[in-house]
C-alpha cells in the first residue's frame, strides 16, 4: 500500500462521516458568505462613495471585499478542521491509535487529513465563488483558479496547525491560536481594507504573514487585476508554507503517537 | 535462543520513558503458537507497556524481541499487518456505524471491499452484534463495544491477537460472554496474549502465565504449576473479632506452612484445610468465621509480592 493509497483510505474515513452531513455543510457554505457579503459589502460598502473607490483599485467595495472574505474562509475552515477534530483523533477518541495499529503510517494520516481539508475547502470555495457570480463580481474566467488557490491556502494553514495540535496536551492552546493568530490575520491581511492604509512597519509585517498572499492571489484572479510580477511570490510563499507545515506535522505527530 | 516455533520472543525487553521511568525492566518470555499467554499483575506492573512494544506502537528501549519472526524496530508495518490489537481503552470510531467500523478498518489493512464486507458479516455474527450492524457505536453497552473491538481486531485474520485487559469494567454476564468468545477463538487456533489483573480471568483463559510486579516478571508457568509451586493445596481463611485478633500472639504457630495476614482476615496455607480448622478449634481460639478453599493465583501473587492483585 503506497502512502497515496493509504492517505486515500484516511480520506475515505472522513468522507464516510461527512456524507451524512454534506447537505448541512453546503447550506452553511452558502449562508456564511451571504451574511458577510451583505453586512460588509452592502452594509458598509454602501457608505463608501464612488469617489473613494480608487483606494480599492477602482472596484466597488462589495466586489473588492468578496475575494478577501473567500480567502479568509479558507483559513478559518482549515483552522477549525485542524484543531479540535485532530485533537479528538489523537487524544479523546483515540482514532489515530486505532489506525496506527494497522499498516497505516503517520505520513498517510497527515496526507489523508490534508487531502480532506483541501476537499472541504474546495467545495466551500466553489460555493463561495457561485455566490460571487450571482452578485456579478468575477471579471475574468481565471476566477475559477481562485478555488485551487483557496485549497492551497487552506492546506498551508492546516499543515502548520496539525503540527501545532500534535504538540498540545489539551485544548487551551487553541484559544490562543484563534485569538492571537487567526483573528489578527483575518483583520490585517488586506481582507477588509488595503494594506496601503497601514503604517510602513505594519505593512511589511502583513507581507510576511500567510493569509495576505492568499488574499492577493484570489482577489487578482477574481477581479482580473492580478499583479503578474508578485503572483509567483505569493504562490511560492503558500507552497513553501504547506511543505514545511506537512514536514513538521509528520514529525511531531510521529513523536506524539509513539509513547 | 530464538526457537523458530516461538511467535513472540523477548530477551531483556526494557521500556524506559523520556521522564526516566522504567516501566518494563529486562523481561524474558516466549509466546508459542495456538496458546493463550497471560500477563498477570496489578495496575502499573508494566503489562500495558509490554503489550504496546509487542504491538509495535511503542519503541523498545533495550533488549531484543521478535514478533512473528520479525523485528519491531524495522518491520513494524509487516508485523502490524498480521496482528490484532484490542487496547485497554476502547478506540472505536464513534462517528461511524458498527458495520462501518469493521469495513473501514479492513480498508486500512488494504483488504478488498468485497472481502471486507464478507468478513464483517461473519465477525458481527461471531461477536453477536449482527442485529446492531447499522447502529451508531455510542449507544452500545460496554460489553458490546468490547465485542466490537475484538471483531475489529480479527478483521485481518491475525495470527496473533493482543488483548489488554479485555474485560476490565464489564459486568459478570458480559465478562462470561466475552470469555466464551475468546475461548472459541483459541479453539480455532488463534494465539492470544492477554493482560489482566483478574486471577479468575487468567485461570479461565490462559495456558501459560507470567506474573509481573514492578516492571519485572516474578513467576512463570501454567496456572496449575504456579499454584503448585507457590501455594499449598488448600487455604483456610479465618476472621476474628478485633480483640481476639489482637491477643492471638503466636497461638496459631505451627498449624500451617505459612500464614498471611490481611487487614480483614488471616490466610493459613495448608494441605488440608478442614484438619487445620479442627486444630485451631482444639486450641480453643475463638473464630468469628472460617472458610476452606482451594488455593488460587491470588494466593500465588500474595506469596510473591506480599500484595493483593486488585487493590
Amino acid at each position: 500500500m503506497t502512502v497515496a493509497v493509504a492517505s486515500a483510505r484516511v480520506f475515505r474515513r472522513n468522507w464516510l462521516v461527512y456524507r451524512r452531513l454534506w447537505h448541512r455543510s453546503i447550506a452553511f457554505g452558502f449562508l456564511q458568505p451571504l451574511m458577510f457579503l451583505t453586512a460588509m459589502g452592502i452594509g458598509i460598502g454602501s457608505l463608501i462613495g464612488a469617489q473613494q473607490q480608487d483606494a480599492f483599485g477602482g472596484f466597488p467595495y462589495l466586489h473588492w471585499i468578496g475575494p478577501g472574505l473567500m480567502a479568509a474562509m479558507a483559513m478559518q475552515t482549515a483552522t477549525f478542521e485542524s484543531t479540535y477534530p485532530i485533537m479528538n483523533k489523537i487524544m479523546w477518541g483515540r482514532n489515530y491509535e486505532a489506525m496506527l495499529s494497522t499498516p497505516l503510517s503517520v505520513r498517510s494520516l497527515v496526507g489523508g487529513e490534508l487531502g480532506w481539508v483541501a476537499f472541504r475547502i474546495g467545495t466551500l470555495a466553489a460555493v463561495f465563488l457561485l455566490v460571487l457570480l450571482v452578485l456579478g463580481i468575477p471579471r475574468s474566467p481565471a476566477a475559477v483558479l481562485a478555488v485551487p488557490v483557496a485549497m492551497l491556502t487552506g492546506v498551508a494553514f492546516s499543515a502548520c496547525l496539525i503540527a501545532f495540535t500534535a504538540t498540545q496536551k489539551n485544548d487551551v492552546g487553541f484559544s490562543a491560536i484563534f485569538r492571537f493568530v487567526v483573528n489578527p490575520l483575518f483583520l490585517f491581511s488586506g481582507t477588509f481594507f488595503p494594506l496601503t492604509q497601514l503604517p510602513e512597519g505594519l505593512r511589511a509585517l502583513a507581507w510576511a504573514t500567510p493569509l495576505f498572499h492568499g488574499v492577493e492571489l484570489m482577489r487578482g484572479l477574481i477581479l482580473g487585476s492580478l499583479n503578474l510580477a508578485a503572483a509567483p511570490i505569493h504562490l511560492a510563499y503558500l507552497l513553501v508554507m504547506a511543505a514545511i507545515g506537512a514536514y513538521f506535522a509528520d514529525r511531531l505527530l510521529q513523536r506524539r503517537m509513539a509513547g | 535462543m530464538s526457537g523458530p516455533e516461538s511467535l513472540v520472543h523477548a530477551r531483556g525487553l526494557t521500556k524506559r520513558y523520556a521522564n526516566g521511568f522504567t516501566a518494563v525492566d529486562g523481561v524474558d518470555f516466549d509466546v508459542f503458537p495456538g496458546k493463550a499467554f497471560g500477563f498477570l499483575g496489578p495496575n502499573g506492573a508494566g503489562k500495558t507497556s509490554t503489550m504496546r512494544m509487542i504491538a509495535c506502537s511503542s519503541p523498545i528501549s533495550d533488549g531484543t524481541m521478535t514478533v512473528i519472526g520479525m523485528d519491531p524496530r524495522t518491520q513494524a508495518r509487516q508485523i502490524k499487518a498480521r496482528l490484532g490489537v484490542v487496547p485497554q481503552i476502547d478506540n472505536l470510531d464513534t462517528e461511524l456505524t458498527v458495520r462501518e467500523n469493521l469495513e473501514m478498518y479492513a480498508r486500512y489493512f488494504d483488504i478488498p471491499g468485497d472481502v471486507a464486507r464478507r468478513r464483517a458479516d461473519e465477525l458481527l455474527e461471531f461477536v453477536q452484534l449482527d442485529e446492531r450492524a447499522t447502529d451508531q457505536v455510542e449507544p452500545l453497552s460496554g460489553g458490546m463495544k468490547r465485542r466490537l473491538t475484538i471483531a475489529r481486531a480479527l478483521i485481518n485474520e491475525p495470527e496473533l491477537v493482543i488483548l489488554d485487559e479485555p474485560t476490565t469494567g464489564l459486568d459478570p454476564q458480559a465478562r462470561h460472554l466475552l470469555w466464551e468468545r475468546l475461548y472459541q477463538l483459541k479453539r480455532r487456533g488463534a494465539t492470544l496474549i492477554i493482560t489482566t489483573h483478574y486471577m479468575d480471568e487468567a485461570e479461565q483463559l490462559c495456558d501459560h502465565l507470567v506474573v509481573m510486579d514492578k516492571a519485572r516478571i516474578v513467576a512463570e508457568g501454567s496456572p496449575r504449576q504456579l499454584i503448585d509451586e507457590h501455594a499449598t493445596r488448600e487455604v483456610l481463611e479465618l476472621r476474628f473479632t478485633d480483640n481476639v485478633r489482637a491477643a492471638l500472639n503466636g497461638q496459631l504457630d505451627g498449624l500451617a506452612d505459612r500464614i498471611e495476614e490481611l487487614p480483614d482476615r488471616l490466610l493459613l496455607y495448608t494441605a488440608d484445610g478442614e484438619r487445620t480448622l479442627e486444630q485451631v478449634n482444639a486450641r480453643g481460639i475463638v473464630i468469628e468465621s472460617a472458610l476452606v478453599r482451594r488455593a488460587t493465583l491470588e494466593d500465588v501473587f500474595l506469596r510473591l509480592t506480599g500484595r493483593t492483585l486488585v487493590e
